[in-house]
């Protein structure tokens, strides 16, 4: 019943001993750290604290970084252990392949959230020392660093999937970048590109915001975006934000949660070592 | 009856248009070890992957201590060890042991384990360090985890020095003196050295041979050679056993497996004539060359 548990903590383990852990704390420090300082000026002039600026560009920084970091932790959770050649000898064992895959997950959620909570916990311990924080923006931090770790777990989940579709952990990276091209950034430009030749009309109106929700990338920024008066109008997102109930976003990341882990028990069942 | 761990009947697995194992049947009972050889691309891996239950197959089929494989039950009394095994480098031998442990849900003596394989030096180093001797040897520590009733080793001297070999022989014994059905996937009879109970000879997905060394002696019709060193004169002993001078002191016979107590006798009664006698077997080589190329001819 808790044999994932001996994964999990191998993995863990793993993850310490490599760095990885080390690795993605500290650039998550440096950049929220950096945005903390650089996105500081410009508080007088919108009115909102520093804390509430701050956290609108870790949004944007977070939708880029946490699906990267999700995909470099887990494209070679499968495709690794099919090339070492200890794949067949772990599902030798009475071990299920949902329970290796529930321990893998459970490690390097943990391992998100180590990162996320440290590196934008860093950038909200600064601005309550300097006084640039309120209970809402504080919140605000609070709700990112969640969402972050939930869209990063989507994404460990489609590296899963990425992982088990591939024979080699090689092309497991270059699928999963692959991966992280299409959803990140490609969705959206086809989106921006569709709106603007709709120019306004029945596209523009009804169907963008749902097609945008779908994506979980987008999911996030609206989740960040939608709650917060203040980062709503600091990040002009207002309008897709309006059309939408407020249901929409949060149920997109949790589906997408299911299907990630659906997704990648599929293809991993599908792996003949 | 004996108790039949293993039991394979009819087993047909076909990749694309290619047959890659052809009716194959095959049993191990507790406590014997089998040897299973062929060239490389018989099909000896395919069939311990459909034992494991890691291939669907076609036809036939497979039981693993009464179960399905690849069942729960079936994968709780089975113990596997791959062809050159590999462990994530920054784990060490002991945690990566502990692993398998929790995994298999046994409470063992790692220590002791990594000791029984010779490993008691390196355990709390990375498993990165470990020269490809030592992971072979790691794997067989975990073969050793639990009781398992059905061992499968896939080429386990692969990368072991003889010393190494005459442990892990030592080992196999006792995995089979506790019960446990092991057999073993090898590509030449002489990594085996003849230390199992029965040999089973695959070649190209067909099982062509299934017997003791002994019983595959005899039906393959190779002779025993039996030298003999004369009391007196070498060629009265040839004349007199029909067999053939090889110097001035010894004569050869060659004799089919079947009449080898007859002939003894026969030499026992020459009395002074013979002084010593030395009986070769037919060559190991020589005998699964036999079979596995027997087609080919």
């Amino acid at each position: 019943m808790t044999r994932f548990l001996a994964i999990t903590k191998a993995e863990l383990r793993i993850l310490r001993r490599n760095r990885w852990l080390f690795m993605a704390t500290l650039i998550m420090v440096l950049f929220a750290l950096a945005l903390t300082f650089a996105g500081s000026a410009p508080t007088g002039s919108v009115g909102v604290d520093m804390l509430t600026i701050t956290v609108t560009s870790m949004t944007t920084l977070s939708v880029y970084l946490a699906p990267l970091l999700a995909l470099m932790i887990s494209f070679d959770a499968i495709a690794g252990e099919a090339e070492r050649g200890s794949l067949g000898l772990l599902l030798t064992y009475p071990t299920g392949r949902a329970e290796i895959l529930l321990g893998k997950f459970v490690a390097h959620l943990c391992a998100l959230i180590i990162a996320m909570t440290i590196g934008f916990g860093s950038a909200g311990a600064v601005a309550v020392f300097s006084g640039g924080a309120g209970p809402e923006s504080l919140v605000a931090l609070a709700r990112l660093i969640v969402t972050s770790v939930v869209l990063g777990a989507v994404f460990v989940l489609l590296g899963y999937m990425v992982s088990a579709l591939t024979r080699s952990a090689t092309a497991a990276a270059g699928m999963g970048a692959g991966l992280w091209l299409v959803f990140v950034v490609l969705y959206d430009l086809g989106l921006l590109g569709a709106v603007v030749l709709d120019g306004g009309g029945w596209f523009t109106q009804t169907l963008f915001p749902w097609i945008m929700v779908a994506n979980p990338a987008d999911a996030f920024r609206l989740v960040n975006i939608a709650s917060s008066e203040g980062m709503a109008l600091s990040s002009g997102m207002v309008g897709a934000v309006s059309v939408l109930p407020s249901w929409a976003a949060p149920v997109s990341l949790v589906l997408w949660l299911l299907l990630g882990f659906g997704f990648a028990r599929t293809a991993f069942g599908r792996v003949e070592p | 009856m004996q108790d039949k761990v293993l039991e394979i009947t009819g087993l047909r697995k076909n990749r694309g248009a290619a047959c890659v194992l052809d009716d194959v049947s095959l049993s191990v009972t507790a406590g014997e070890r089998v040897a299973l050889l062929g060239h490389n691309g018989a099909g000896k891996s395919t069939l311990i992957k459909a034992v494991l239950g890691l291939m669907p197959f076609e036809q036939g089929e497979v039981l693993v201590a009464g179960h399905k494989p690849g069942s729960a039950a079936a994968r709780s009394a089975t113990a596997f060890l791959p062809e050159a095994v590999s462990f994530h480098p920054a784990l060490t031998g002991r945690e990566q042991l502990h692993l398998f442990s929790q995994l298999a849900g046994v409470k063992a003596d790692i220590e002791g384990l990594l000791d029984r394989v010779g490993l008691a030096d390196a355990l709390d180093r990375r498993i990165g360090t470990y020269s490809k001797g030592m992971r072979q040897r790691l794997g067989l520590a975990q073969v050793l985890l639990g009781k398992p009733q059905l061992a499968l080793l896939d080429e386990p001297t692969s990368g072991l020095d003889p010393i190494s070999r005459q442990d892990l022989y030592e080992i196999i014994d006792e995995l089979a003196a506790a019960g446990c059905a092991v057999l073993i996937a090898s590509h030449a009879l002489t990594e085996v050295e003849a230390r199992t109970d029965r040999i089973a000879i695959l070649r190209k997905g067909k099982l062509v041979a299934n017997d003791t060394l002994v019983g595959l002696s005899a039906q393959a019709g190779l002779r025993t050679r039996v030298r003999l060193k004369a009391g007196q004169s070498a060629a009265d002993l040839a004349a007199l056993t029909g067999g053939r001078q090889v110097n001035g002191a010894s004569v050869e016979i060659e004799i089919e497996p079947p009449q080898k107590m007859q002939t003894l006798q026969r030499i026992a009664a020459l009395g002074d004539a013979v002084v010593d006698v030395d009986i070769t077997p037919p060559d190991l080589e020589e005998l699964y060359r036999h079979y596995a190329r027997e087609g080919l001819q």
